[in-house]
């Protein structure tokens, strides 16, 4: 075996010499035949004539020696192809076609499955990922989701047992001061054991020391790389540095490498610059934080070694049931309070794990398309290379050898399109990742790994023997005497072969139609939405943001409250109703921003607690607030129904007021007037809050959903730190971030002002994730109908030269040319009509599969599938008429005369 | 032409391990020494003993080198390696046995059967 696999190896480097050396050694053995023979008395040149008959056919024997020495494999191989790539060179048009065809669907589905591979299969960047996971609570019973948890319940777990660690992340806009302008930094509140939690290390200086359990913040920062590059220069001497963070001094003590990123939910959490540690009680926070506070929006923790998710869940579902019963008047059973873990992986790219399956499915199906396409012509071709391939089979070529070389043919087709996909996307990654959402999670780790490059080379390899397969099994059918006997072109095996075509081109056009109507109720989604009523008014209108601090020590607060903030609200409002096209102004935190949200816990429902409903304030249900001025409604166009909206009237001094809309009146008034009502929006009040006003639904929280229950608050009674400023009028778009910034630093020059961007552009942005999986199932779809479209194209015009003769005699004998016609366009449509219904009942299925991407449509929308039908038959119908068009223009007598 | 045998199949490589076990050879040499041992009694087809020379060589019972002839051509020589050595032993073994099966069989008379 190893002398075997030695002179395999040495044949394949020394492929020539060995060659050369049979050569020389039966011209040897010649010249020696020769020399006895000349010594017997023959002239030489007879004598050598002689002992070349006495030898034998050299050639055979030559081929015999091949076969005997290893290796003859790869010289089968190596002729296979050097013949293989002159018979492509002789055809370039087929030849391009089906390469650039296989580019397509191999980069495309390349293309998708890195980004499958980077989000859904690779393990998040973590040591021992897999037992990382997310902490979520819940409150079923009173319809709540997500909800957060309170420092005493954080804990509880952190000493559960059940984790290794276990820490609150609080993601918060922070203003970064010191620096020239007053910067927008994302920081993260993380418990000092986060770190040590996720296993990472810095690449400068350390992180913070995981068992610190001293009150408030630690007043060290850990930043990121980015931060450290953009802000410091890089400067190698960054540690012990103080900066100034809402007017609070931390002192650097790390630097993150730049591949590190938080596991958040959303792009912004993905994208921390600054880590802050803190026990989370203590100034500025509780001293002695209550059970019910649930303030820490959401949770990271590390199973203990060996304990596998589910036996996690079940013991904290035991410690939640304990817990409920120690501490009743917290946890009301009603609420059912209990807490969630799902794997880290799944919180971070859950949410996008459909889309991807949906489009990893859209772009197989394209290529498998491509591959019956590329089967289709091979075909086509192989009926004219019939005569060559009967000749070589007559010549003693054998089956198998016959079935190799064409194999070998379509794998070096598609290895030259898979190779031709690499290098297109390699040169194009950049560009197409533009086109990418943002938001897409790990976005940033797609990359053509050695995983994606041999996915290429297997679905190369795989579409290769998918068409090659077709063709070669047409080999062993081939009719010798027939194919022999024929002149010119061949018209053998044609039965049989117009069989297998049309079997191919039914499954092209079933596939496609499954994809088309994918797109479809993605289409008819999408307008859905374009077009829904939005209940307010996007156009004209700009949002700049900014922030007010807040300090760890409340007493230099200067924005503590209401009544501190209200002269800056005032003063800010006065002066962008100065600015140049500015018709109207108003200020609203950030839940008032329509759509803007990405499920941040920055804006959480608030609890609200029902005069007379509810006696215990931990039942309260929780809704979306937006705290606004009262000029907000006017200038985003959400109108009053009934009662009055609130006025500047409306302050810390007087009775506290709010605004619900009709969603909120119908779901707790059902039928009740809620004008006069009295609410309390948070466990905590003391004081009620009226309801003076309903107003009309607006899809300011989801486009998707028009009834959510909203509750509007006067920003001078509740106050708010994290501000939009709503601008309408015909706005000088570029100018107006430097206006305003201009404006709010006038007033306070530590404020950053940041974020500028059109209300329509918002809207639009929203819909980022959706018009990408329309743009991209689109995209498939169309290849698809097209391929499918030159499919059928080519059965018929293929259909139509074989017929000449038989189409000339018809029309001598008589027929009409639109009897021509109708005969060709029906065997087309009958093709169509059944690749149709096939595809429809898998277009049912799938369509069920997509369901949760749909809005507004129902799976089985049938203006959707009529219309897609019908559009697909029309194509297949003009696909067919170009060249039935030929056989109407067929002349009688030449075609008779042809033959 | 009329007292020349057929080979049987098979038994070629076995003469050509015979013909090279008396000594180096090239490939008209085995076939000279294949002549002259068999008293010129076998008909080997001149060509059909490179494919079979490859072969043996190919499973390590023979090697070759380059070497000059009687008469000064470049002629490739072959020589038996101690696997083609045992080879040649337990090949001819089983000949042995099998003419002597063979004719035993053949000598046999109705009375015996």
């Amino acid at each position: 075996m190893t002398a075997y696999v030695r002179s395999l190896a040495a044949r394949f480097v020394r492929r020539r010499q060995t060659e050369c050396e049979l050569e020389e050694e039966l011209r040897s053995h010649i010249q020696l035949r020769a020399d006895e023979l000349e010594r017997s008395g023959c002239s030489r040149a007879e004598a050598e004539r002689r002992a070349r008959i006495e030898f034998g056919s050299q050639e055979r024997f030559r081929e015999e020696c091949r076969d005997a020495i290893a290796g003859n494999f790869i010289d089968v191989l190596i002729q296979d192809v050097r013949f293989n790539l002159r018979m492509l060179r002789k055809s370039p048009g087929f030849t391009a076609v089906a390469i650039m065809t296989m580019a397509l669907c191999i980069g495309a589905t390349t293309a998708i499955f890195s980004v499958v591979e980077a989000t859904l299969l690779h393990p998040l960047p973590y040591p021992h990922s897999d037992q990382l996971v997310r902490v979520i609570d819940e409150l079923p019973g009173v319809d709540a989701s997500d909800v957060g948890m309170s420092e005493p319940e954080w804990q509880d777990l952190q000493h559960s047992g059940i984790f290794e660690n276990a820490s609150p992340t609080w993601y918060d806009d922070n203003n970064l001061t010191g620096s020239a302008e007053p910067a927008r930094v994302s920081l993260l509140i993380v418990a000092p054991n986060y770190f040590a939690l996720l296993d990472v290390k810095p690449e400068l200086g350390r992180t913070f020391p995981p068992s610190d359990h001293s009150p408030g913040f630690t007043g060290e920062a850990v930043i990121s790389d980015g931060l450290w590059k953009r802000m410091f220069g890089a400067d190698p001497n960054i540690l012990g540095k103080s900066i100034r963070m809402d007017t609070d001094l931390y002192r650097i003590v790390g630097v993150m490498p730049p591949n590190f990123h938080d596991p958040g939910t959303s792009l912004r959490e993905r994208n921390i610059e600054v880590w802050a540690a803190t026990s989370f009680y203590g100034p500025p926070l509780f001293d002695h934080p209550p059970r019910s506070g649930r303030n820490l929006p959401t949770a990271i923790a590390r199973l203990q070694p060996g304990l596998t998710i589910e036996t996690a869940q079940s013991r904290v579902d035991a410690l939640v049931a304990s817990l409920q019963k120690q501490f009743p008047g917290d946890y009301p059973m009603q609420t059912e309070w209990r807490v969630r873990l799902v794997p880290l992986k799944e919180s971070v790219v859950g949410t996008v794990r459909q889309t991807l399956i949906l489009l990893l499915g859209a772009v197989a199906l394209v290529f498998v398309i491509g591959c019956v396409n590329i089967a289709n012509l091979l075909l086509a071709r192989g009926s004219t290379r019939a005569r060559e391939l009967a000749l070589r089979r007559a010549l003693g070529a054998s089956q198998a050898r016959l079935t190799r070389q064409l194999l070998t043919e379509s794998l070096l087709l598609s290895s030259f399109g898979g190779a031709a996909g690499l290098v297109i996307l390699f040169w194009a990654k950049d560009f197409l990742i533009r086109f990418v959402p943002e938001s897409l999670p790990r976005l940033n780790e797609v990359s053509i790994s050695w995983t994606v490059l041999v996915f290429a080379l297997i679905a190369s390899v795989i579409s290769g023997l998918i068409f090659g397969l077709a063709a070669a099994l047409h080999v062993g059918r081939i009719d010798l005497i027939h194919a022999l006997k024929q002149e010119g072109r061949s018209s053998t095996g044609s039965r049989e072969q117009v069989r297998t075509r049309r079997l191919l081109v039914v499954t092209e056009f079933a596939l496609s139609l499954v994809l088309m109507i994918a797109a479809g109720l993605l289409l008819h989604s999408f307008w859905d939405l374009l077009n829904a009523q939005l209940g307010f008014n996007p156009q004209s209108v700009m949002t700049v943001k900014t922030r007010m601090p807040y300090p760890n020590d409340t007493k230099v607060d200067v924005y503590a409250t209401p009544a501190q903030q209200a002269p800056f609200f005032h003063d800010l409002l006065r002066r962008c109703k100065r600015m140049p096209g500015v018709n109207e102004a108003a200020i609203g935190d950030l839940a008032s921003l329509p759509l803007a949200h990405d499920r941040n816990n920055q804006n959480p429902p608030v609890p609200m607690v029902i005069e007379g409903r509810q006696t215990q304030s931990n039942e309260a249900s929780l809704v979306d607030e937006s705290i606004v001025t009262p000029k907000y409604f006017h200038l985003m166009g959400i109108t009053l129904q009934r009662g009055r909206l609130f006025t500047d009237f409306d302050n810390d001094k007087s009775e506290a007021v709010a605004v619900i809309n009709e969603a909120m009146a119908q779901t707790y008034w059902p039928n009740e007037d809620p004008l006069g009502k009295h609410v309390k929006l948070s466990r905590r009040a003391t004081g009620w809050t009226l309801i003076v006003g309903v107003v009309a639904n607006a899809r300011t929280e989801s486009l998707e959903n028009a009834r959510i229950p909203q509750i509007y608050s006067s920003i001078y009674q509740r106050g708010a730190k994290h501000l939009a400023i709503f601008l309408r009028g015909k706005l000088n778009t570029a100018a107006i971030p430097d206006l305003v910034r201009e404006q709010v630093q006038s007033i306070d020059s530590t404020l950053p002002v940041f974020g500028a961007e059109l209300l329509t552009q918002t809207v639009s942005a929203s819909l980022a994730q959706r018009r990408f999986t329309l743009e991209m199932v689109g995209l498939f779809a169309l290849t698809a109908l097209i391929l499918a479209a030159i499919g059928i194209y080519g059965v018929i015009s293929y259909i139509v030269t074989e017929r000449t003769h038989e189409i000339g005699i018809r029309l001598a004998l008589g027929a009409s040319r639109s009897n021509i016609l109708r005969i060709l366009l029906r065997q087309g449509l009958r093709l169509a009509i059944a690749g149709a219904a096939l595809g429809l009942v898998g277009a049912v299925i799938v369509s069920h599969l997509m369901a949760s991407l749909l809005y507004g449509v129902r799976p089985t929308d049938p203006l959707t599938f009529a219309g897609v039908a019908i559009l697909f038959l029309g194509v297949a119908l003009l696909a067919c008429y170009l060249p039935a068009r030929r056989a109407m223009r067929v002349d009688p007598m030449i075609a008779l005369r042809y033959e | 032409m009329g007292n020349e045998a057929e080979l049987l199949p098979g038994t070629l490589d076995l003469l050509i391990l015979k013909a090279v076990s008396l000594g180096p050879l090239h490939g008209y040499g085995v076939l000279l020494r294949i002549g002259q041992i068999s008293g010129r009694a076998l008909l080997i087809e001149q060509g059909a003993l490179y494919p079979a020379l490859f072969r043996l060589v190919r499973q390590g019972l023979l090697k070759a080198s380059w070497g000059k002839s009687d008469n000064n051509r470049r002629a490739k020589f072959y020589e038996l390696t101690s696997k083609g050595r045992k080879r040649l032993r337990e090949e001819t073994d089983g000949w042995n046995r099998l003419v002597a099966a063979i004719a035993s069989a053949l000598a046999a008379r109705p009375q015996e059967a």
